[in-house]
């Protein structure tokens, strides 16, 4: 029996968390005061992910870049992968948010979408 | 120019401060003063996710969290004046400048202040060391990175250990600098618990505690730091230098909240929060001016800025809606042993419209220990913390028929078990 602590990163409160595992099997999780935390936990030490936030290059918008993210979490191993893929691509303008900028980034299935609605540069 | 209600700062504050008082009021003309050219404030270049987990019960990046609040402005009728600077404010009166209008005056019935903080620069640490150019606040290089779209640097240190250095550690990792450590003063960190793990121990960025810079060298450009262990005074331990090769240094040394518009206009001010001193229904000592988020006290949470500031905009709507000016009992709020401030400071229980939040900080990190409320007596809350850190913000509600009938102080303290 071994046991991981953790700090749960779901909400602000970041509850301390040790999880008890046998190998690869979780046999308990306390210190969490809600149930996002136990998912967290039996997920974090099994297959960390994370959701990705960053910007993507826009033509012909009123500003050059907009902020996006990927719709779900990401394995944590693939975070790279997905800032390059983001890094390669572009859009353009207008850009609404939720639009899907990325169908499916770096493999992961993932979509990436906007987080912030750009207009049409009115010079263009 | 006539408004019902001016609200100055069209950021997370202003935006929840001016949807409530349009909402407790549809007749009230409301407008929103904004210096820059876009509202949201800083939550346009907070891109990361985590917002909203509170208010929406999902998890927003800062964009999103902000067009929740802006789409329901023409809804509302609430107006709005983008590229304005506040200059002065007075009871009754705002004063302005923008390029279409030039000064104006703006008379009102009640005017909120969300003009929230600013970050500690250079000048303000008194870092030794040369003048390169690579010294950046956080906050500047975050502006720099997710809206202008260039990377201030490419091998980093960041000295303190605030949300906003914590944020940048890992944004500047993903656009591929190398971040070699994050100093800070204190022998804790500043910053949520969540960042540490999802900024600094996700990429094995080493948080450095009880270290700061004291020394900055490079003539053109920042080629290195040295720093230094320091004592319990926060003074460097001779012997412990160590130099950093880098080329930028990334400052999050804590936030200001911004209040000459309030110092110019007389507002009491508390020294312990840097914000004007309100009562419950966050009414600065200027009848008619309120305040709230930000510029109150900084926070590490949108969201309760948000609700903060929703019930600040409800208190100013009612100031301007009813003639009623009767004032009850004022009971002070004071701070007892291990509690910096609390928010408010005064509270009139006639004029709760429901239970008092009282929000407040710690003086340092507290281990089992317990949050207590007393009224010039027995305690009142006696609550178990397992931690209770400056970092993190806590609070305790009281309910309002509790406070009708007490005489003397409220006193919120921390004791060790």
């Amino acid at each position: 029996m071994e046991t991981k602590e953790l700090t749960c990163i779901n909400c602000p409160m970041g509850c301390r968390i040790t999880v008890t595992m046998s190998g690869s099997e979780v046999i308990s999780v306390e210190g969490n005061t809600c149930k996002r935390g136990d998912v967290y936990a039996r997920t974090e030490v099994v297959s960390p992910v994370r959701t990705v936030t960053t910007t993507i290059k826009v033509t012909g918008g009123s500003v050059d870049r907009v902020s996006c993210k990927t719709k779900t979490p990401v394995p944590k191993d693939k975070i790279f992968d997905v800032m390059a893929e983001i890094g390669a691509a572009s859009c353009t303008a207008p850009v609404k948010i939720g639009d899907v900028l990325i169908k499916d980034c770096a493999g992961t299935g993932v979509p990436v979408v906007a987080t912030k609605a750009v207009g049409v540069n009115p010079e263009d | 120019m006539r408004a019902d209600i001016v609200v100055i700062g069209g950021g997370p504050a202003g935006l929840a401060a001016a949807i409530s008082a349009a909402r407790f009021d549809p007749s009230l003309n409301v407008l929103i003063l904004e210096r820059d050219n876009e509202l949201g404030g800083i939550l346009n270049q907070c891109i990361h996710n985590g917002f909203g987990l509170h208010t929406f019960n999902e998890e927003l990046t800062g964009p999103e969290y902000a067009s929740r609040f802006e789409e329901q402005l023409d809804g509302l009728g609430i107006n709005y004046m983008l590229n304005t600077m506040v200059l002065n404010v007075s009871s009754g009166s705002v004063t302005a400048v923008n390029s279409n209008e030039g000064v104006f005056t703006v008379s009102c019935g009640a005017i909120v202040l969300c003009m929230g903080c600013r970050e500690r620069p250079r000048g303000a640490l008194n870092i030794p060391g040369l003048r390169p150019a690579g010294v950046f606040t956080a906050g500047t290089a975050q502006r720099l990175v997710n809206i202008e779209g260039y990377m201030p640097g490419r091998e980093v240190v960041i000295l303190g250990s605030g949300d906003i250095g914590l944020i940048m550690a890992r944004r500047m990792t993903l656009e591929g600098a190398i971040v070699k450590a994050v100093c800070e003063l204190m022998p804790y960190s500043g910053g949520l618990k969540r960042n540490i793990v999802q900024c600094l121990d996700d990429f094995d960025i080493p948080l450095i505690l009880s270290h700061t810079v004291i020394d900055i060298k490079g003539k053109e450009r920042v080629t290195s730091v040295v720093i230094a262990k320091v004592d319990s005074n926060s003074k460097p331990i001779p012997g412990t230098e160590q130099e950093i090769a880098c080329d930028t240094l990334l400052l999050s040394c804590g936030l200001i909240p911004e209040n000459e518009l309030s110092r110019a206009a007389d507002i009491k001010i508390n020294p312990a929060t840097n914000g004007p001193v309100v009562n419950e229904s966050f009414e600065t000592s200027v009848p008619g001016i309120f305040a709230c988020g930000n510029v109150l006290h900084v926070h590490d949470l949108v969201d309760y800025v948000s609700e903060e500031s929703s019930r600040a905009g409800k208190s100013a709507a009612r100031y301007v809606s009813s003639s009623n000016t009767s004032v009850g009992a004022e009971i002070r709020i004071s701070t007892g042993s291990g509690v910096r401030y609390t928010v408010p400071s005064i509270v009139r229980p006639d004029e709760l419209d429901s239970d008092l939040i009282i929000r407040f900080r710690s003086t340092g990190v507290f281990k089992d220990s317990y949050i207590d409320v007393s009224f010039n007596g027995p305690k009142k809350i006696h609550r178990r913390k397992q931690i209770i850190t400056p970092g993190e913000m806590e609070q305790v509600i009281l309910k309002k028929e509790d406070l009708l009938n007490i005489s003397g102080d409220i006193c919120v303290a921390i004791s060790e078990s």
